[in-house]
Parts: structure tokens; sequence; C-alpha cells
């Protein structure tokens, strides 16, 4: 299992805990199974072409995943995973 | 459910914020969805829903909707893009109910380039495939955006199948037929960015606002990129322009009653887009666009900020308008603007206004 931790900023539109544990091998498994939990919550974090949103940074084991056209980063039995948005904003 | 002359929403950077008229003054009610930029709202005379577009800047662009009059939001389905597009949506730039004789019907016009259509009140959306082809077939492109938006959407009132997409940058299209087949209307328009011999090609023009008549279906107007144009047929356009005030500039509105009636606000150029000359003023025409009046009294007599395509709004009773500006600024005239008010100096940067 991989622990989840969500920016504040998605709380406002999804009632999140401050983490969550999920089943995944990959961080597309990962945005799949967020998305069964809390319904359209992955349509916040990829678009419908299933890329990750431009100014949206997933972190898995304190690095930024790589390939975010198909999320296929590997997610491990105790990765640390962490949703924030990119601080594109200033 | 009619729309009233009485109540306005205003898709401001920061929220969505309703202003109601009670015994002839205006109060502003603090924003609905705080924080999340509103780049259109608008409700459905049909059945009183509020619709609005969302563009969170990380998470997307989504739709929300109030069914009452309670404040109270909801997100429902947004349209999304088939996989054989191979695009993500960017902007829901325009929403806009069917005809009174499609009752379930909703519209709702993105970038890229693609219109959308609901029979269902926002249950699942059909993506408008024939309208999509000739946008990838014609290479469309965007007019100050990324991606080609489809920004104006006007359903006859007669007959709810006829429909013209307004598209930057494409032109004015048309279907008869509830969207199975679309016909470009862009006769008479000319683009003055395209080479000498292209000016006025069947497509690539860059209609920023599109309005139909309600009392006149047959009579559009367009605040083009490269002028002002009406169209008597519904087929091909007649320029207006009379620089420097009537040429440039992002809305237009026309009376509910009079088809002779429109309203437009000048800016200087596509290069400089502020006021021109520095001058916040509205021009109103009252016999097609042959003769233009200034209206000016009680807008600053200096002023560089400017309403967006859907910051300009008429009122059924076609004596009260609104519109909104960059800098945040809410402006109301009670006497077809004769005279205004500014309602506000101080909200967030305005998108959209539109009477409810």
């Amino acid at each position: 299992m991989a622990r989840v931790r969500f920016t504040p900023h998605l709380r406002r539109f999804f009632d999140l805990p401050d983490a969550h544990t999920v089943e995944a091998q990959t961080v597309a498994d990962l945005v799949a199974r967020l998305d069964e939990e809390w319904p359209g919550l992955g349509f916040y974090i990829t678009d419908e072409t299933g890329r990750l949103r431009q100014h949206v940074a997933v972190w898995v084991d304190g690095k930024r995943v790589k390939d975010r056209d198909a999320l296929q980063d590997e997610v491990r039995e105790g990765s640390e995973v962490h949703i924030l948005q990119a601080l594109s904003g200033g | 459910m009619a729309t009233t002359n009485d109540r306005l929403l205003i898709g401001t950077r920061k929220g969505l914020i309703e202003a109601h008229r009670s015994n002839g003054s205006w109060t502003l009610k603090d924003p609905a969805l705080p924080g999340q930029p509103i780049p259109y709202a608008m409700r459905d005379a049909r059945n009183g829903s509020i619709w609005a577009s969302i563009d969170h800047g990380h998470w997307g662009v989504k739709l929300s909707r109030s069914k009452g009059d309670d404040g109270t939001y909801e997100e429902i389905e947004a349209p999304k893009y088939p996989e054989s597009a191979e695009k993500a949506a960017k902007y829901y730039w325009i929403l806009a109910p069917g005809g009174v004789d499609t009752p379930d019907q909703f519209w709702v016009g993105t970038e890229p380039g693609a219109l959308f259509g609901t029979n269902d009140d926002g249950a699942t959306w059909d993506f408008n495939q024939p309208l999509w082809d000739l946008c990838v077939e014609h290479e469309w492109m965007g007019g100050g955006r990324d991606g080609a938006g489809i920004h104006s959407i006007c359903v006859d009132p007669r007959d709810g199948n006829h429909v013209y997409v307004g598209i930057s940058c494409a032109g004015v299209l048309e279907t008869k037929d509830g969207g199975t087949t679309w016909a470009y209307i862009n006769k008479g328009q000319r683009m003055d960015y395209a080479p000498d011999d292209q000016q006025d090609a069947e497509y690539g023009h860059d209609p920023h606002c599109v309005v139909m008549s309600p009392a006149n279906p047959d009579v559009l107007w367009q605040q083009n990129h490269c002028g002002v144009y009406r169209s008597t047929n519904g087929q091909t356009w007649d320029e207006l322009s009379q620089k420097p005030y009537v040429y440039f500039g992002f809305p237009i509105a026309t009376h509910p009653d009079k088809p002779d009636t429109a309203w437009i606000v000048p800016m200087d150029s596509a290069e400089e887009r502020t006021t021109v000359d520095g001058r916040l003023l509205v021009m109103r025409t009252d016999d097609g666009g042959a003769t233009w009046n200034e209206q000016s009294d009680g807008l600053p007599e200096r002023a560089w900020d400017f309403p967006y395509r859907h910051a300009l709004d008429v009122a059924p009773d076609g004596e009260t308008l609104a519109f909104g500006t960059t800098s945040g600024n809410l402006y109301v005239t009670h006497d077809g603007g004769a005279s205004w008010e500014a309602l506000s100096n101080s909200l967030p940067l305005i998108y959209s206004v539109r009477f409810a």
C-alpha cells in the first residue's frame, strides 16, 4: 500500500483526509483508485487524455513523476505520494 | 422564469457575484464559488438553472450549476473531448440554452474549437464531430489564445435546430439541422491580418462576439477583430465600421425588441487594446449601424480598461444595460445608455455580465 497526501487546495472540492492508503503499482493506477473513492477527483489531477495537468505536481518518494503523459512511474509498497499544485501562480 | 431586468450574474476572476436591484438601487452580494475564476455564468430562463464555467488554474476547467436561487452550486459532469480528438478541454467559453422547442438541450462552446451538446440536462454530453472535423481539416487557429475558441452561440427562437456559432478564428458557422451539417457564413467579412488576396477567404475570420436579434432572428450583429458587422439575412455581412469608435472591441449587444439598435464599447486597436484615446464610452446605433451616438455620461473621462466579449448585456426592457471591465469596474444604465453609473470600482477582473 502507498500512502497519499493531498494538497489542502484539493480539499476545497473533495472531502479528503490528510493521508490515504492505496494499493497501486503505478501513478496511473493510483489516480484511478482515488477516482473510484472520490468520483471526479481524477479529472482534477489529469485531463481527459490521461495526462497530468500542466500545473499539478505528483511526487513519489521524494521525486517528481517523470512520465506526465501516461503516469507510468512506479509506486511501491510503502511509497509516499504527494499530490500538489505546482507553484505556477507565484 | 423569464430573465429579469433586476438581477445580474457577474463572472469574475475571484468568483460569481450577483447584483440585485430593488426600489431602484443595486446591491452586490458576496461571491458564490469564491476565489474561483468564472469565465461565464448565465441563467437558463426555461427552468431557472444557473450555469457557471470555472477555470481552475491548477485543476482544469469545470462546470457548476445551481438549480435554485439559494446560492448553492454543484459541480456537474463536464464535457470531455473523445479520445479520437487527442485534445483536452482548455476553456469553456460559452454556455447557451437550446431553443424553446428543444427544452432539454443545452450547448457549451469550448477551446480548442469544439461544441458540446446535452439533451439530458447535462448528465451526458455529445461532442459535435462534424464541426470538429472542420476545425481539424481547416486548421482553425486561436485568437489571443492557443486554440480556436467557440465563444458565441445563437439559437433561433423559431427553431432550436437552427444555430449559429462564432469562432475565433474560423468565423461564423450555421447549422439548420441541430448540428449535423455546418456551413460557413462569412461573406462580407474581411480579415486585415491575412495576405491581401486572402482577406475575404471562406474561413479564418475572427468574430469577437456574435449576437442574434430576439425580435428578428434573421438579424445578426458582430463585433469582429476587423470591424463591426451586421447581417439582415443571416447569410451575408455588411461592414458598419467608422473608425475610430466603431471598429475594434469585444462585446456587442442588440435591443431585445429593436433589430436596428445595438451597443458596442470601442477599443483603440488590436495592437493597443485600450480605450480609444483613453475615453471609456459606449456607442449606440438605432438605424442598423448607419449612424452611431456616443454615450459617455457618467463614465470616467479617463480610463483604459475595457469589457471582455461577454461582459456587456442588455436587459429584457431594452433600457437597462450593464458592462464590467478588466479592472473590475461595473457600470449600469437605466435609460438605454444615455447615462451610466458605477455599481462598483473594486470588483475582481470581470469576464462576463449577464442579466438573469
